[in-house]
C-alpha cells in the first residue's frame, strides 16, 4: 500500500468549526460556486504562507462578505458600506505593523465607497484591497452594480444596462492605476483553474507587498456569482472566463513592487514630558507675579472693538486680554464671526473683570473702540453712560455726539503712517484707552505684547504707537492718575 | 499654575493631546476649523496622527477603524458634517467603539450660516443616526470646560465603549479665556478588546452586525444597561443661585453665560431667579429640574434652536410647572437685556398672582 | 482516460460530503476526471462530489477551484514532493 501525505487542505487562517455562525458551523453561507469563497482560500493560503495570521487584520464590508469573519482566524473588524478603504486608512495607520486586509464587493467599493477607495489609493494608505467585481448585488438580490456588464439585465436594470442611463462598467482597476501611488494593481479572474492559480498568485504578491512595508496594493477579482446571474455555477465560471474580460480585461495595471521605496515609518514619539512645550501649554510653571497679586481695586472693563477687517480689530482685543491676565483679572475676548464679518467689518467683545465674568458677549459696552464710522454708528448707542469712545477720526460725525460719555476723537491710524505703518492704528488707540482709563500696568502691556507679537520690527512699531497713543490721550487732558 | 489665554477650538486638540489622544481624523468647516487645524499642527509633533479625510463620512469611518484598533481618537465638525457622520456614529455605538466627536455649531438647517446656534440639539442628543444608541453629550460654556470636558469626554468613551460628542456653539469655539491644562498623560495601553494585529488580539472581532433577532434584542438591551447606568452616575448640571429660585433659567453653552448675567440683574430687580445649566445633555438632568420644580414657579428655558432643550425639559419636570420658551435662532444671540425684558413679561403675571418679586 | 489500475494512484482526495454543496466546479476542473456529482443527496440537499475512479494526480486543482474551505483534501503519494502550485 502506498501511504500519502496531505497536500492541501483548509488553511490554518480558517476557524476550525465556524462558531460565529448561528448554525451550519462546518460550510460557508455562501452559494454553491460562489467566488467568495475561492478568493477566502487564496487569500488564506497566502496568509499560511507569509506567516502574518497573527498580524493581520480583515476588514469586511456590506455585501455577501460581509460575515467573512465568521471563517478567518484574525483579527476582524466589519464596517459600515462602502467605507472599508476609510477604516483600514485608521486601523493601518493605528497598528503599523499589522498587515491590514480590505475586502470588498464592485456595490460596496465602486458605488458607494467610491470616494474612499479612490483617497485610499491616491494617498498610497499601505494596505491591502481585494476587490470582488461580479457584475452585480448579491446581498440585497441582483440590483445593477457599476460594473454591470452594459446590456446585462438586474432587477434595477430590466431592459438591461444602458450606456445612457447607467453609464459604461467602471473599470476600477484602470481607474486607480491612473494615480500615482499605488504600488500594485492587477486584474485577475476566477474563470478556470489558471486563472485562479494566477490570482493566488496576485492575491499573494498584493499581500507581500505590505509585509514588506510597500504602499497601496489592489486585486481586482472577477467572480462569479451563480445564484444571481441565475446560471450553474459551470456557466458562471465559463462567463467569468469569456465574457466579463471583454469588457474588464485581465493583467497587470500597475507593477512598482521592485523599485518602490517602502513607506516611510512614523517617527518614534516624544517622551510625554515634552507635550506641554510642544502644545505650548505652560503647565508646572508658577503664576506671575502680576497674576498672584490680585488687584484690590474693582475692574469691570467691557470693551466693543469693531472697524473694517485688516485694522487690526482682533488683534487689538487679544493684547487687552493678555495684559488683563497678566494682570490677574478675569478676561475674555469673543470674536464676531457671524453675520457682522459677511460686510467685512470685524469686532470684538473683551471684557476684563476682578470678578468671574458671567457673558463674554459684551452688549453694554463701558468702553467702544470704533475704528471706522459704520462701527460707530452701529453701537455708540449701546454705550453705557460715563463710559468712553475713542473714535478713529479726527472728530463726531454730525449727530453722533453723546454727552454722557467721555470721546476721544483723533486720527488714529494717521498717526499710524507717521510710525510708518498704518496697520498700527489699532495699537495708537489701545495707547490712549489704557492712558485715559488708567487700566493695566504697562508692565502687563509689554508682557502682551511679547507674547503675542513674535517680530521684533513689530514690536518696536508697536510699543511706539502704544506711546504715541498714551501722549494723544494726555494731550486731550485724559489722564488717570 | 499659570492660566493661558486659550480659543475654544484649540483647547479641544490640546486637551485632547494632554490626555493621551494621538489620533485625530476631520475634515474642516466654519467654525470647527481650528481644531481640525490645531490637530494638524500639533498631533505630528506629538508623535500622532492626523489626516484630513475625503468627507465627513470617511473621517467618522476612520474614528470607527482607529477606535477599533484600540486608539484614543477624535474628529470634529459642525451641523452639516455631524449630519453626514450619523451614520458612522450609529455603527461606532453598534459596536461599542470609544471615541470623541467635537461639535461646534452653526446656523441651520441646510447651509444655514456660520453664526452660532444650537440647531444640532436633537440630532446629537437624541442620537441622529439609526437604531437604539445614544451618544453621551457634553456642553461646555467656558474655554476651560472645552478643555476640561474634552479630557472627560476620553473617560466617558472608554468607560461606557461609546462615542461621546462635545456640544458646543460657535461663540464658545471662537471665543478666548484663561485656561488651565492639566499635566500630559500617556496615551492609555489598548484595551482588551481591540484589533490589534497581534496573537493575543487575534480572536477579537468588532461589529455592529447580529442577524439573529434574539442576538439583537440582546445587544440592543446590553447598549440600554449601560445607558442606564450613565444616566444614573454621568449627569452633570450646574446649578447657580438656585438655592432660592423661583423663576429657574435653563440653558447650556453661550446662553448660560448670557444666562449667569441675567441672573445677577433679575436678583438686582429684586426677582428670586437661578439658573439651571445642563452640563451633560445626555443623559439629561431631569433629576435636578424636578428638584427645583418643587419650589420654581416657572422654568424658563432659553436655547439658540427652536425648541428642542424645552422639549427635554418639559419631559423632565412632567407638567408639575409651566416652562416658559424663549429662543433666536439663525446666528443670534440674546443679550442679557434681552432675555431680562421677557423674563419681566413673563413674570409679571405670575408675580401679580404669586406675589414673586420681593423687596 | 487511460490508467495503469496496477499502480497505486499518485493522489488522493478526501471529500467532506457533509461541507460540499454540489456545485461541480471540481468535477469539471478536475484533469484525469475523477470526480462526479453523486446521485444521493446529502444532508442539505446537495448531490455531494465523489471519486469515482482510480487515477488521482494529487495535482490540486479541485482544491483551489472549490469554494468551500475544508470540502476537499488533497494527499499525494509519499514518494512525491509536495510542491506549491504557486512555484
Amino acid at each position: 500500500m502506498a501511504s500519502y501525505t496531505v497536500a492541501y487542505e483548509k488553511s490554518k487562517s480558517f476557524f476550525e468549526a465556524y462558531e460565529r455562525k448561528a448554525e451550519l458551523q462546518h460550510q460557508t453561507h455562501y452559494c454553491p460556486g460562489c467566488g467568495h469563497g475561492i478568493v477566502h482560500k487564496l487569500i488564506a493560503n497566502a496568509i499560511d504562507e507569509l506567516g502574518i495570521q497573527d498580524r493581520t487584520i480583515l476588514i469586511t464590508p456590506v455585501g455577501c462578505s460581509v460575515f467573512a469573519y465568521y471563517y478567518f482566524d484574525t483579527g476582524n473588524i466589519q464596517s459600515a458600506h462602502g467605507r472599508a478603504a476609510a477604516v483600514a486608512t485608521a486601523v493601518k495607520r493605528a497598528r503599523p505593523d499589522s498587515i491590514v486586509l480590505s475586502y470588498q464587493g464592485d456595490g460596496d467599493l465602486a458605488a458607494i465607497g467610491s470616494a474612499e477607495i479612490l483617497h485610499a489609493a491616491n494617498r498610497g494608505e499601505g494596505i491591502t484591497v481585494i476587490f470582488i467585481n461580479n457584475a452585480i448585488y448579491g446581498m440585497t438580490g441582483g440590483q445593477v452594480a457599476p460594473t454591470t456588464l452594459l446590456g446585462q439585465k438586474t432587477t434595477t436594470t430590466p431592459f438591461g444596462r444602458s450606456e445612457w442611463n447607467e453609464g459604461y462598467p467602471l473599470k476600477v482597476a484602470e481607474l486607480l492605476a491612473s494615480l500615482e501611488a499605488p504600488v500594485y494593481i492587477e486584474r485577475v479572474g476566477l474563470g478556470n483553474n489558471k486563472q485562479i492559480m494566477q490570482a493566488g498568485r496576485a492575491v499573494r504578491r498584493a499581500i507581500e507587498n505590505q509585509v514588506r512595508g510597500l504602499g497601496f496594493s489592489l486585486v481586482e477579482v472577477l467572480s462569479p456569482c451563480p445564484t444571481i446571474w441565475k446560471l450553474d455555477p459551470v456557466d458562471a465560471q465559463r462567463r467569468v472566463r469569456e465574457e466579463m474580460p471583454k469588457t474588464f480585461p485581465l493583467g497587470v495595471f500597475r507593477d512598482r513592487t521592485k523599485e518602490a521605496a517602502a513607506r516611510p515609518r512614523p517617527p518614534a514619539p516624544p517622551p510625554i514630558a515634552e507635550i506641554p512645550r510642544i502644545l505650548s501649554v505652560a503647565n508646572g510653571l508658577p503664576r506671575t507675579k502680576a497674576e498672584s497679586q490680585r488687584s484690590t481695586i474693582q475692574v469691570d472693563l467691557r470693551v466693543k472693538i469693531a472697524g473694517f477687517g485688516g485694522q487690526g480689530v482682533l488683534m487689538l482685543g487679544e493684547v487687552l486680554a493678555e495684559a488683563g491676565l497678566d494682570a490677574g483679572l478675569e478676561v475674555s475676548w469673543l470674536p464676531s464671526y457671524g453675520p457682522e464679518m459677511r460686510s467685512g467689518t470685524s469686532n470684538c467683545h473683551v471684557r476684563l473683570a476682578s470678578r468671574p465674568i458671567d457673558s463674554p458677549l459684551v452688549s453694554r459696552p463701558n468702553a467702544l473702540l470704533a475704528l471706522n464710522e459704520p462701527s460707530l454708528d452701529k453701537f455708540l448707542t449701546s454705550v453705557e453712560a460715563g463710559g468712553w469712545v475713542l473714535y478713529n477720526g479726527a472728530a463726531l460725525p454730525d449727530g453722533c455726539a453723546r454727552a454722557d460719555v467721555h470721546t476721544i476723537s483723533e486720527n488714529f491710524t494717521q498717526l499710524a503712517d507717521e510710525l510708518g505703518d498704518s496697520r498700527a492704528g489699532n495699537m495708537v488707540m489701545l495707547g490712549a484707552l489704557l492712558e485715559a482709563t488708567g487700566m493695566l500696568s504697562g508692565d502687563s502691556i509689554r508682557t502682551a505684547l511679547e507674547r503675542l507679537v513674535k517680530s521684533q520690527r513689530w514690536l518696536e512699531i508697536d510699543r511706539q504707537a502704544l506711546g504715541r497713543g498714551r501722549e494723544v490721550a494726555r494731550r486731550g487732558g485724559f489722564h488717570a492718575s | 499654575m499659570r492660566k493661558q489665554l486659550t480659543k475654544g477650538n484649540e483647547a479641544i486638540v490640546k486637551s485632547a493631546i494632554l490626555a493621551g489622544c494621538r489620533t485625530f481624523y476631520g475634515y474642516p468647516i466654519t467654525p470647527a476649523s481650528e481644531i481640525a487645524e490645531a490637530a494638524a499642527l500639533y498631533m505630528p509633533q506629538a508623535g500622532g496622527v492626523f489626516l484630513q479625510a475625503e468627507s465627513e463620512v470617511a473621517a467618522i469611518n476612520m474614528l470607527y477603524g482607529a477606535a477599533a484598533a484600540g486608539v484614543r481618537c477624535m474628529t470634529a465638525s459642525s451641523g452639516p458634517g455631524i449630519s453626514l457622520m450619523q451614520e458612522g456614529i450609529s455603527y461606532l455605538a453598534g459596536a461599542e467603539l470609544p471615541c470623541v466627536i467635537a461639535d461646534i455649531m452653526r446656523g441651520g438647517p441646510g447651509l444655514g450660516n456660520i453664526a452660532p446656534e444650537q440647531g444640532d440639539y436633537h440630532q446629537v442628543v437624541k442620537g441622529g443616526g439609526h437604531g437604539n444608541y445614544r451618544t453621551i453629550v457634553l456642553a461646555p460654556d467656558s474655554v476651560q470646560e472645552m478643555a476640561g470636558l474634552t479630557a472627560l469626554a476620553f473617560d466617558l468613551a472608554d468607560e461606557y465603549r461609546n462615542p461621546v460628542v462635545v456640544l458646543a456653539d460657535g461663540y464658545i469655539g471662537q471665543m478666548m479665556e484663561p485656561v488651565e491644562f492639566p499635566p500630559a498623560s500617556a496615551p492609555r495601553p489598548a484595551p482588551g478588546w481591540a484589533v490589534q494585529g497581534t496573537a493575543e488580539a487575534r480572536r477579537n472581532l468588532i461589529t455592529s452586525i447580529y442577524l439573529e433577532p434574539d442576538g439583537l434584542e440582546a445587544h440592543v438591551r446590553k447598549l440600554d444597561a449601560k445607558y442606564r447606568q450613565a444616566e444614573e452616575r454621568e449627569v452633570r448640571a450646574e446649578a447657580w443661585r438656585t438655592e432660592d429660585a423661583e423663576i429657574v433659567l435653563v440653558g447650556y453653552g453661550i446662553v448660560a453665560r448670557v444666562l449667569k448675567a441675567v441672573v445677577e440683574q433679575a436678583r438686582a430687580c429684586g426677582l428670586a431667579v437661578g439658573l439651571l445649566r445642563p452640563i451633560t445633555l445626555y443623559p439629561f438632568p431631569s433629576g435636578e429640574l424636578q428638584r427645583l420644580s418643587r419650589r420654581a414657579r416657572m422654568f424658563l428655558v432659553v436655547e439658540l434652536s427652536n425648541g428642542q432643550l424645552w422639549e427635554d425639559v418639559r419631559l423632565a419636570v412632567e407638567g408639575r410647572t409651566p416652562v416658559e420658551l424663549y429662543t433666536r435662532v439663525g446666528g443670534n444671540v440674546p443679550s442679557a437685556e434681552e432675555v431680562l425684558a421677557v423674563l419681566w413679561g413673563k413674570a409679571r403675571p405670575l408675580a401679580e398672582r404669586e406675589e414673586l418679586v420681593h423687596g | 482516460m487511460s490508467h495503469d489500475r496496477s499502480k497505486p494512484d499518485r493522489g488522493r482526495v478526501e471529500l467532506n460530503s457533509e461541507e460540499c454543496k454540489g456545485c461541480g466546479l471540481c468535477v469539471e476542473a478536475c484533469p484525469p476526471k475523477v470526480l462526479r456529482l453523486a446521485g444521493h443527496l446529502n444532508r442539505y440537499g446537495y448531490h455531494p462530489v465523489t471519486c469515482f475512479t482510480h487515477g488521482c494526480t494529487g495535482c490540486g486543482i479541485c482544491f483551489f477551484v472549490c469554494p468551500e474551505p475544508g470540502a476537499i483534501i488533497v494527499l499525494r503519494a509519499t514518494a512525491l514532493e509536495a510542491e506549491t502550485l504557486y512555484a
